[in-house]
């Protein structure tokens, strides 16, 4: 069969077979490897990918259901050659060892931030309770999201703060 | 500029750009994974690539009458389809394991466990290879299985290894330490004896990334190179020489990214040996990847120790001897990975950190129709074990003589002026500074306060518990002299070259898993040559680009490799301080070091910076006399002793009284392992491991009926923390430099798994103490929390 679908921005169309997952339509057809397989069962989350801006285990989705569909990936967290400050939290406060549950992580801790921009610890702990991390204990990944959660706040506040300087220089300018 | 609360914007970014030194900074390796593009063995796609699934057997035992592979071959995208008949007839049906028994590769003559291997199909791609599987045809003819250790001696035992001439019984081995007589003196005269039964079960270390490989043989040039799930690329490289006979040095194996092991990945898998012989047959790469099902049922697991503890003490509570009998379940094949001469792993440490009169064990292992195994799941051989029995028989003995666990510890703790300290069991513990540890983790918890609000809550009929556990590992295998796996010495190469323009690289022996080698093996580099960690290259994992050695387990990394990593770049600093000797026209020992640099003495302004040196090593001007040019060394580092890390750990539960749900509230953990080359990620290390300890005492076993099926066969069975499980870890630390290791330091990849299960536990059966019950086997699940709270608690198998 054929699907048509968006990945990361751009427009895929592609012959499949009805069966086929989309963890590995992403993985062995388009090559988006970043998107891991972890389990048979829906439990471990490192297939997490973006379906229309939600969270879905993609070992769970046929490639055929995204037809028409808006798919999200770990590659494509990275706009315009700048890190998410997610996968900056990351690396900032080692949420990650050996890499391999991070993607779907991230992917969550990004849905989680666009609709909450402060989560508290309990929230984070819920909003990636249902994917396993083998290796961090789970700690530095709460903190990576705070800390992204921090960083985007504080960005935000700059950038407000830069536009009202902007403003009052162009008032002063426009006084004088 | 903008600040958040009082935090400037830029203070978010840390520095990975740091200069020479220990301390934390932010991991090399994980740029690429947060990008998505880490390169795991799953993610490789060669040219013509065939994918191979594995038939496997639906019977704990049973003798195989036929296989018809026909209607499989009959397939249109099938290329092969391979028995064990098939293997047979190439000498290939059987392999050696780690401890010197043999494993079918594929069942010829019977299967010995549910989910052994039984055939393989080899596809165009890997639906279709798993859809042919459902067309092969096996008979069976069942046979009753040994589930049940206990009866797996009883003279009326099916014999499971009637493949071993002679075998008449499934009986593995016997193994003893310590000294029977003498402790049994102790005994005979101590005022207080108590003995309990404890269970170990069988777990499994479960990485994100189950296990695979892709074979590629290039029949032009004759070389296998293998892209493999393996923690010990270059004892595969010759493990796979001895047993297919391929000439060594036409062999590759690269272990890529690997997405965890925690001893998983040490094993030499049926899968790996048939996709590298579907790859010389058909002259295509194979991929095989296990789906997670088979890496639960079939794949090394950890623990399955029935033990029995005895421990002697006065009625003050110095504790005497501790004596222990253990039954071993050691599977179908004897699949242990540990030194040869030690079949029962490092277990001999089960006198824990006490310092005792006499200690004695004796071990039976056997046979039974599970799956083959028995690896170090982040336990440094059996460490773990032994932790868990004498951290659960002091707290047995704290209860019988009604004495508070931290002050009967604090009583027998060998002391700081005894070490090195051997034990009775023959352990030369290299440093430690016992004392001062557990009472930081008392402070740190405060313990006091603790124990008053345990009583408030107790009188208003709350279940609330604190456990403590006192650990010390052995890691490091380790001195040659006794330690190989299958004839290979356990010691580790390294390489360090420095370029022309003072950019380095390092060739380590061992590979990471996630533990951060390419950030940590930099530090230690640059510390030693003052080459900023960023200008240092890590190379590992491929055994066409490093030197021999026996890979990243039983946390031995650090200790032997980072080790060697030291040595290598002392090697080249060596011949850097006599190159500058000629540069600067003065004598070496005129020279002082400093920060990369050589300076003449008394005069600060001739100097020679390491990169000076370097570009003259391999410039036109003359060297000193017998200096080759180039700078750059190798070793190969032979530990003299094992690294012995320790730890205080305090763990704080509540016990529903309502469900038997037990919630960890807090957990703190103080641990010394010698000097600290990364903190970020010696504390990542730590938190991974009590995460491990908290599934182990809480949810994980890998469970069989009577039949010997495998009931904990996928992730809904067997079940892993989440983030909700577990607290927010309390780390802190002591130092304690190992005087055997040339930067003074020892291992921590595992210190937080082997400490952890008896925190928990001993605070689960403190909870419970109102009900009389003063031991319970993990998992404590919630069930089996509700049945001790009847008095009945049920041990797991």
């Amino acid at each position: 069969m054929q699907v048509r679908l968006t990945v990361n921005g751009d427009p895929v169309t592609a012959e499949i077979e009805d069966r086929l997952l989309l963890v590995h339509f992403l993985r062995d057809h388009l090559g988006l490897t970043g998107t891991h397989w972890g389990c048979d069962t829906s439990n471990c989350g490192t297939c997490v990918v973006w379906l229309d801006g939600e969270p879905v285990k993609s070992c769970t989705v046929l490639a055929a259901m995204a037809g028409g569909h808006e798919v999200r990936t770990v590659e494509g967290l990275e706009r315009d050659g700048e890190l998410d400050p997610v996968q900056q939290g990351f690396m900032q406060c080692h949420g990650l060892q050996c890499g391999f549950c991070t993607p779907g992580m991230m992917m969550t801790a990004r849905a989680l931030l666009d609709r909450n921009p402060a989560p508290s610890e309990e929230e984070i702990r819920e909003a990636i309770s249902g994917q396993i991390c083998r290796c961090t204990g789970y700690a530095t990944i709460v903190r990576s999201v705070q800390w992204a959660a921090a960083y985007e706040a504080c960005r935000a506040e700059a950038s407000r703060a830069e536009a009202s300087r902007a403003e009052a220089s162009q008032a002063v300018g426009s006084a004088s | 500029m903008t600040t958040l609360g009082t935090r400037p914007l830029d203070s978010f970014v840390d520095n990975d750009q740091k200069p020479v030194g220990y301390g934390r900074m932010l991991r090399k390796e994980d740029p690429r994974f947060v990008r998505g593009l880490g390169h795991y063995c799953d993610d490789i796609q060669l040219p013509g690539m065939l994918h191979m699934a594995i038939l496997r057997s639906p019977f704990a035992h049973a003798r195989i009458v036929s296989v018809d592979t026909s209607r499989a071959l009959a397939h249109p995208k099938v290329k092969a389809v391979v028995t064990g008949a098939d293997l047979a007839e190439k000498g290939l049906a059987w392999m050696p394991t780690l401890s010197n028994d043999v494993q079918a590769v594929l069942a010829t003559d019977k299967v010995r466990f549910q989910g052994q291997e039984v055939a393989v199909v080899v596809a165009e791609d890997r639906y279709s290879a798993r859809d042919a599987l459902e067309l092969i045809d096996v008979r069976y003819d069942p046979l009753p299985p040994v589930v049940d250790a206990r009866h797996a001696l009883d003279p009326d035992a099916p014999v499971i290894r009637d493949d071993l001439e002679g075998k008449a019984d499934n009986h593995c081995f016997d193994w003893e330490t310590g000294d029977a007589a003498a402790t049994q003196a102790v005994f005979d005269r101590a005022e207080v004896v108590v003995s309990q039964d404890i269970v170990y079960p069988r777990v499994h270390p479960a990485p994100m990334e189950t296990c695979g490989c892709v074979a590629d043989y290039d029949r032009v040039s004759g070389k296998l190179t293998l892209w493999t799930t393996s923690q010990a690329p270059h004892a595969h490289r010759t493990l796979y020489a001895l047993v297919a006979g391929l000439p060594e040095h036409k062999i590759r194996v690269v272990s890529p990214d690997i997405g965890g092991g925690f001893g998983n990945k040490v094993p030499i898998y049926p899968g790996y040996v048939c996709a590298i012989v579907a790859s010389l047959v058909l002259h295509k790469p194979v991929k095989w990847m296990e789906d997670r099902s088979e890496n639960l049922i079939s794949t090394g697991f950890a623990r399955d120790y029935l033990m029995r503890g005895e421990i002697a003490a006065t009625r003050d509570g110095k504790i005497l001897a501790v004596r222990t009998n253990v039954l071993a379940d050691h599977g179908a094949f004897n699949g242990t990975a540990a030194p040869v001469k030690y079949p029962a792993g490092f277990f001999g440490v089960f006198t824990g950190s006490y310092d005792l009169e006499a200690a004695y064990c004796h071990m039976t292992a056997v046979y039974t129709n599970k799956a083959p195994g028995g690896v170090a799941y982040a336990c440094s051989f059996r460490i773990t074990e032994a932790v868990y029995l004498v951290e659960r028989m002091v707290d047995v003995l704290a209860r019988e003589l009604d004495m508070d666990p931290a002050e009967l510890r604090l009583r027998n703790l060998i002391r700081p002026d005894q070490f090195p300290y051997t034990t009775k069991t023959g352990w030369v513990y290299d440093s430690g500074e016992y004392e001062r540890a557990l009472r930081l983790s008392m402070e740190t918890a405060g313990y006091a306060e603790l124990r008053k609000e345990q009583a408030e809550r107790r009188a208003r009929g709350e279940l609330m518990g604190i456990g403590l556990s006192f650990f010390t590992e052995a890691v490091g295998a380790g001195p040659r002299k006794d330690m190989d796996i299958l004839g290979l010495g356990m010691a580790d190469g390294c390489e360090l070259t420095v370029h022309p323009t003072g950019k380095a690289v390092v060739r380590l022996s061992v590979q990471t898993q996630g533990q951060g080698h390419e950030t940590t093996f930099a530090q230690i580099v640059a510390e030693e040559l003052g080459i900023p960690p960023a200008d240092i290259e890590v190379v590992h994992g491929d055994t066409d680009q490093t030197p021999f050695g026996l890979g990243t387990y039983g946390s031995r990394s650090t200790p032997v490799s980072g080790a060697a990593a030291a040595m290598v770049a002392r090697k080249v600093r060596d011949k850097a301080r006599i190159i500058a000797s000629g540069m600067l026209e003065v004598s070496v020992a005129d020279l002082e070091w400093e920060k990369g640099a050589f300076g003449v003495k008394g005069d600060p302004t001739r100097s020679v910076t390491i990169q000076d040196v370097a570009m003259r090593s391999y410039g036109a001007g003359d060297l000193p006399e017998g200096v080759e040019g180039g700078l750059q060394a190798e070793v190969c580092y032979n530990p003299e002793n094992l690294t012995y890390p320790f730890g205080a750990y305090i763990c704080v539960v509540d016990v529903d009284p309502g469900t038997g749900a037990v919630k960890v509230r807090k957990f703190v953990a103080i641990d010394d392992c010698g000097t600290r080359i990364n903190e970020m990620i010696i504390e990542g290390q730590v938190h991974g491991g009590l995460t491990d300890g908290v599934g182990m005492a809480l949810m994980e076993m890998i469970a069989f009926d009577e039949d010997g099926n495998c009931l904990s066969a996928s992730l809904m069975d067997y079940l892993i923390p989440t983030a909700l499980e577990v607290p927010d870890w309390r780390t802190g630390h002591t130092v304690t430099p190992s005087p055997h290791h040339p930067i003074g330091a020892k291992g921590i990849g595992e210190s937080a798994t082997v400490g952890s299960p008896p925190a928990v536990v001993n605070a689960i059966v403190d909870a419970l103490a109102p009900f009389g019950i003063r031991h319970a086997d993990m998992p404590l699940t919630p069930s089996r929390v509700w049945d001790a709270m009847q008095g009945h608690p049920r041990p797991p198998v």
